[in-house]
């Protein structure tokens, strides 16, 4: 076999880590609050510049930039619930992507009023793995490892403690859980918190791979959404193995031809599989 | 058609065709965007105001805008004859996605993804094929001053009275379909498919000539548009962001009154127009930022869009009085501007 071939599918499968997380947050949104947050990959951004300011601008040590980053987007999550979701949670469908959509719009624009447009790295230089002469970049699988980390922590959460037990009630049937005491407004508070706080790891294992700049969630997002659909929106271990998949495509794609056209690929496949499996790859 | 009515159609023409000659031609480019847009969110509302939520015309309106454009520099065919292969083309689109959609009953929050991604597809093609398109960096067409053989127009007054033409065209074919039929059968299909298919109406034929309309409409204003500029970025005319300008604009005027994306492309371009000049170049992203915030109140505060909203304060009791169809009283209830036009 091409070892350039399993290079790329190596860190197709390691790009897969992060993509998965990405996608835990938003299945978890999407699963208890029905909403879909369009901006989710521009909340990544406001992380990753969270911890380019603090860690390259103010010398803030590492490991204390990225905790801050992490709380400071559950805390974003939370806002981003209380003023943007909660006025439109009785609405159609499309005025809550809308909604989303709206903020998305104005986070990449603020991202661009406050920052301007340049590429900003945080400078971190992590070594590469050199591994039967294939290069492995070591920021990825440090990525590829915290992110399963998360998702193994993330579904010890919902499945151990009272608060994951009620998320998971709510997704099941939101009718009920309010007979069964549970305040679905708490709860929705606490998931779009989880949710950010997701948001803001993926954002200090993404700084440690790309630049930072205004629209660099568009990179991502489509990607997301994707991946979040294909596993059927609101199925988190659907998503978890979708990741792989779309990541997997990408990867490969992009071994045969060029960046743009893997994602053309990863985007057709995944509007064939819709058209298959309207409703994810793993719908009963 | 009532007196009035006849003398406002008067008035209307007058004032459009007195347009040209006075404003000067900073504003003449900024009317005749308007009335291109205008023509566009028109078209995306048809399928729009029925709950088809397609952020894929992102995808129609780029196939619209470089085909011609590609024809045209490569082979010098005539745009005459590269616009009619453009909608064809983006009409294929349409029928290739929307029909296996529409059988496997792709709806809400799934058929708004599924077409994102087609907007995605577009966009990275155009930008892959950068040998051929010019990828980011853009595509300008050759320039060969006044012809109609090119349709290019260095005078913006043959612009203006092609955009006003077309935008006339829009908003009759927007009649034309809230006055048909059609219209009740779609608003059935979007209220219960099943239901909707119990009384005999054919829902995937009124599915997709909804959809094949509104792709190919969307393919024209985008050819109109490409031609007019002479500059095709593929940012701007495919993708995401532009999927997401035109569900917003349609949304804001409101997709279930004649002129309400026509109030929506005035809006939103005079707005980012003037904040974009109010600005200047000093506070790049101000201008977008205050855009957004006003969009997220926009559809917090009034989801019936500004139109719809006026509507309702101005005309609270001109109930429905021809679209008694028994099939879809609550649709009529909800929407009382549609048959109060």
């Amino acid at each position: 076999m091409d070892i350039y071939l399993l290079e790329a599918i190596i860190n197709g499968i390691l790009l897969g880590g992060v993509l998965a997380l990405l996608a835990l947050g938003l299945n978890l949104i999407f699963g208890v609050v029905d909403v879909v947050w369009i901006c989710y990959a521009d909340i990544v951004m406001c992380g990753m510049y969270a911890i380019y300011f603090l860690y390259a601008q103010y010398g803030v040590p590492l490991p204390l930039a990225c905790a801050i980053a992490i709380s400071g987007l559950a805390g974003l999550g939370v806002l981003v619930h209380v003023l943007i979701i909660a006025p439109v949670l009785r609405s159609p469908p499309l005025n809550q992507l809308l909604a989303t959509g709206g903020l998305l719009f104005f986070l990449q624009s603020f991202a661009t009023l406050l920052f301007g447009t340049d590429f900003r790295n945080i400078g971190v230089r992590l070594p590469v793995l050199e591994v039967a002469t294939m290069y492995l970049s070591f920021a990825r699988l440090i990525a590829f490892a915290i992110s399963l980390v998360g998702a193994v922590a993330l579904y010890f959460f919902l499945k151990r403690t009272y608060l994951g037990t009620a998320i998971r009630a709510i997704a099941q049937d939101r009718e009920i859980v309010g007979l069964m005491g549970i305040d679905d407004r708490r709860i929705y508070l606490a998931v779009s918190a989880i949710g950010g706080a997701l948001a803001g790891l993926a954002a200090c294992l993404l700084a440690l791979q790309y630049d930072v700049h205004p629209f660099i969630g568009n990179t991502f997002g489509p990607v997301i959404f994707m991946i979040c659909v294909l596993g059927g929106l609101g199925n988190m271990i659907g998503g978890f193995i979708a990741s792989f998949v779309i990541s997997q495509i990408i990867a490969i794609g992009g071994y045969y031809g060029s960046t743009e056209l893997s994602y053309v690929f990863a985007f057709t496949f995944f509007i064939v599989l819709m058209l298959i499996r309207p409703r994810g790859l793993f719908a009963p | 058609m009532s007196g009035s009515r006849l003398v406002a159609a008067i008035v209307l023409l007058a004032v459009l065709s007195a347009i040209p000659a006075i404003l000067p031609p900073y504003f003449l480019h900024l009317v005749i965007q308007i009335l291109i847009w205008s023509f566009i969110y028109t078209a995306w509302a048809l399928m729009g105001r029925f709950g088809f939520v397609s952020f894929g015309h992102g995808a129609f309106l780029g196939v619209g805008a470089y085909v011609p454009a590609l024809l045209w520099n490569f082979y010098g065919l005539t745009p005459w004859l590269g616009i009619p292969l453009s909608i064809i083309a983006a009409v294929l689109l349409a029928a290739v996605v929307g029909y296996p959609c529409f059988r496997r009953r792709v709806v809400g929050h799934y058929f708004a993804l599924v077409t994102l991604a087609l907007s995605q597809v577009v966009l990275l093609s155009l930008v892959a094929a950068r040998d051929v398109t010019g990828g980011s960096l853009g595509f300008t067409q050759k320039a060969v001053g006044h012809s109609w053989y090119a349709l290019q127009f260095p005078e913006k007054g043959y612009f203006y009275a092609i955009a006003v033409l077309l935008w006339l065209a829009g908003l009759a074919i927007w009649r034309w379909i809230d006055r048909g039929i059609g219209r009740e059968a779609l608003e059935a299909i979007s209220e219960d498919e099943d239901a909707a298919a119990s009384i005999g109406i054919d829902v995937m034929r009124a599915k997709m000539r909804v959809t094949i309309i509104s792709a190919g409409l969307t393919a024209l204003g985008g050819a109109i548009y490409g031609q007019y500029v002479m500059y095709l970025n593929p940012e701007t005319v495919a993708g995401i962001a532009v999927s997401l300008q035109i569900v917003f604009a349609a949304i804001a005027g409101g997709v279930y009154s004649l002129l309400g994306p026509s109030v929506g492309a005035l809006l939103t371009l005079s707005l980012t127009e003037g904040l974009r000049v109010w600005f200047g170049t000093n506070f790049i992203g101000a201008a977008n930022t205050i855009y957004g915030i006003l969009l997220v109140l926009c559809i917090i505060f009034m989801p019936q869009g500004i139109v719809g909203a006026l509507q309702r304060v101005t005309l609270p009791r001109r109930a429905p009085a021809k679209a008694n169809a028994t099939e879809t009283p609550q649709s009529v209830t909800r929407r009382p501007s549609s048959a109060a036009q």
